[in-house]
């Protein structure tokens, strides 16, 4: 019983994070029909600027709480910059070239990102400086830190303030046409460049609070960090439904669960065989069985052409 | 006043060109017609106009503008407005949504108040239609909405491409009559249809369009009794 809350608390911080980096996936997936696989390395340098920021102004007496907050907030600006470069730069050239070209130019990008990564900071595990000063609650036998609490706060807030900006504003309407039917709603007056460089840019102010939260939750970053996180993440889209941001919001929550249970579990269901190291196995066998038996995921409402 | 005049327009796919040169004008407040067979390249002429795909040649001069300097998404603020083939309604929007979307280039928000009634006026079905989720409209409804929508971005030219395909005859009848209604308010209309005989009933010119080019070209009430237009596209 003490695991079960315990990896259910677990699951849902480690939910919130897979949630704001599966929305930066759907959402330019939405939009363009390109999965955008440079984006775990966008999530990645967002860890890594922040990291920069806290270290160089730990020593300068301000509150610790004052440094994070410039951390975070230069490193969403910072990666703000990033995906909107990534896509005037790499993706917009090919808007009109076969659908392989774009994807590949994705792995690409995240190669690259990953080496740029590993010149400026180095090939060894950093440590990222805990700036909140760590409190442990308890509540029936499980435990819980403030900076838990914190991620799954910041990630609601954040998620609703996304979900009233598509549902109500000007330019969520432009992005939801975008996505329907990109011809007609340029016939409605859109700018659809604007609006894939808003998802994009969008999509990455998420992924680089995600990558603050990774880092704060840790307390530890790498240049390859961002490919496993956003290979799960991408995976918390295609459960949820590529493409439907609702289905981003459940499938990453739906997908931290399950891997933190997994984690929780698996040593007792192989008699300690598999110990909570092979926690990565849960995620990918959820996409195979995605895959398999749902394609269109858990709020897919489209199946079949697109790639 | 010619509001619209095209000159030596080209449409090409690939190597194949589907436009060859062609020129019409249309004046304000008047419906002019473009007949022709299937694969003429009438809704490529539409198309192209519309920046829908970018023309091989030629010019476009609206109200004395170079209109294929404009950039695609300027077009509905310039005041014009495509009704596409296959009516390309959003969805998963609800009917006010994309009534709504039709309004997007607009900030004179009372006369968007006034131009939705005026459209839910034009299509009662619209309004009791109006908060399901379009993509659930049968055709008739969705080429309501499609036309509404057009109207709510208040055109000076509405280019209507085959609003008669795919649909009942008795929707073909009501769709026509409000065609006609807001032509009779005076706007401006291109219209592309297969059904030449009901275009050519509600259009005061016509041109004929075979091949990619402008074969004949009259008043629509003097190319209803040409026998030769008559043998060729109306059946007989």
């Amino acid at each position: 019983m003490d695991t079960l809350l315990q990896q259910l608390i677990n699951g849902l911080t480690l939910g919130a994070v897979y949630a704001l980096v599966a929305l930066g996936y759907t959402m330019v997936y939405g939009i363009i029909g390109l999965i955008n696989f440079a984006h775990g390395e966008v999530v990645m340098i967002g860890t890594m600027v922040a990291f920069t920021i806290i270290v160089s102004l730990a020593g300068s007496g301000m509150p610790p709480l004052l440094i994070l907050s410039v951390g975070l907030l230069i490193a969403v600006v910072a990666c703000m910059v990033l995906g909107w470069g990534l896509e005037r730069v790499a993706y917009r050239p090919l808007r009109h070239a076969p659908r392989l070209t774009p994807l590949i130019t994705a792995i690409g990008m995240s190669i690259v990102l990953q080496n740029v990564a590993m010149i400026i900071w180095g090939r060894n595990y950093i440590t990222f400086p805990p700036m909140i000063e760590k409190q442990i609650y308890e509540v029936a036998g499980a435990s819980f830190t403030n900076v838990q609490v914190a991620i799954v706060v910041l990630a609601a807030l954040v998620m609703i303030g996304l979900t009233y900006l598509v549902q109500r504003t000007r330019m969520g309407m432009a992005m939801r046409a975008t996505a329907q039917n990109q011809h007609v709603a340029q016939l409605m007056g859109v700018d659809i460049d604007r609006v894939i460089a808003m998802a994009f840019i969008i999509g990455s102010a998420l992924g680089a609070l995600a990558g603050c939260m990774v880092g704060s939750y840790y307390e530890i970053a790498h240049y390859q960090m961002g490919f496993m996180l956003g290979l799960k993440a991408f995976t918390a889209a295609v459960l949820g439904g590529i493409g439907n941001m609702a289905g981003a919001m459940a499938g990453g929550l739906l997908l931290g669960i399950i891997e933190a249970l997994g984690a929780g579990y698996i040593g007792d269901l192989t008699g300690n065989f598999l110990g909570s190291h092979y926690q990565d196995i849960f995620a990918f066998m959820v996409l195979i069985v995605v895959l398999m038996f749902r394609p269109s995921g858990l709020f897919g409402e489209r199946t079949g052409d697109r790639a | 006043m010619n509001i619209l005049e095209v000159n030596g327009l080209r449409v090409s796919y690939g190597g194949i060109q589907a436009v060859r040169g062609i020129s019409f004008h249309v004046s304000e407040g008047e419906m002019v017609a473009l007949i022709g067979a299937n694969g003429a390249g009438k809704s490529s002429t539409l198309r192209a106009l519309a920046r829908l795909l970018e023309p091989a040649g030629g010019n476009v001069r609206y109200r004395g503008k170079e209109l294929l300097q404009v950039p695609p998404h300027c077009l509905v603020s310039e005041g014009i407005a495509l009704v596409p083939e296959g009516r390309g309604v959003f969805p998963r929007m609800t009917t006010l949504e994309n009534l709504h979307m039709g309004a997007y280039a607009r900030n004179d928000k009372v006369a968007v108040a006034r131009d939705l009634e005026h459209v839910l006026g034009l299509f009662p079905r619209l309004r009791e239609r109006a908060q399901q989720v379009a993509g659930t409209l049968s055709g008739g409804e969705q080429q309501m909405l499609a036309i509404g929508r057009a109207l709510m971005s208040k055109p000076r030219l509405l280019l209507l491409d085959e609003p008669s395909m795919g649909l009942a005859p008795i929707m073909v009848q009501k769709i026509f009559e409000v065609i006609r209604t807001v032509a009779s308010e005076g706007m401006t209309i291109l219209l592309v249809e297969q059904n030449a005989k009901l275009a050519l009933e509600v259009s005061q010119r016509g041109y004929v369009m075979e091949s990619g080019e402008i074969t004949v070209t009259d008043e629509s009430t003097r190319l209803l009794a040409d026998p030769k237009v008559r043998a060729a596209y109306l059946g007989e």
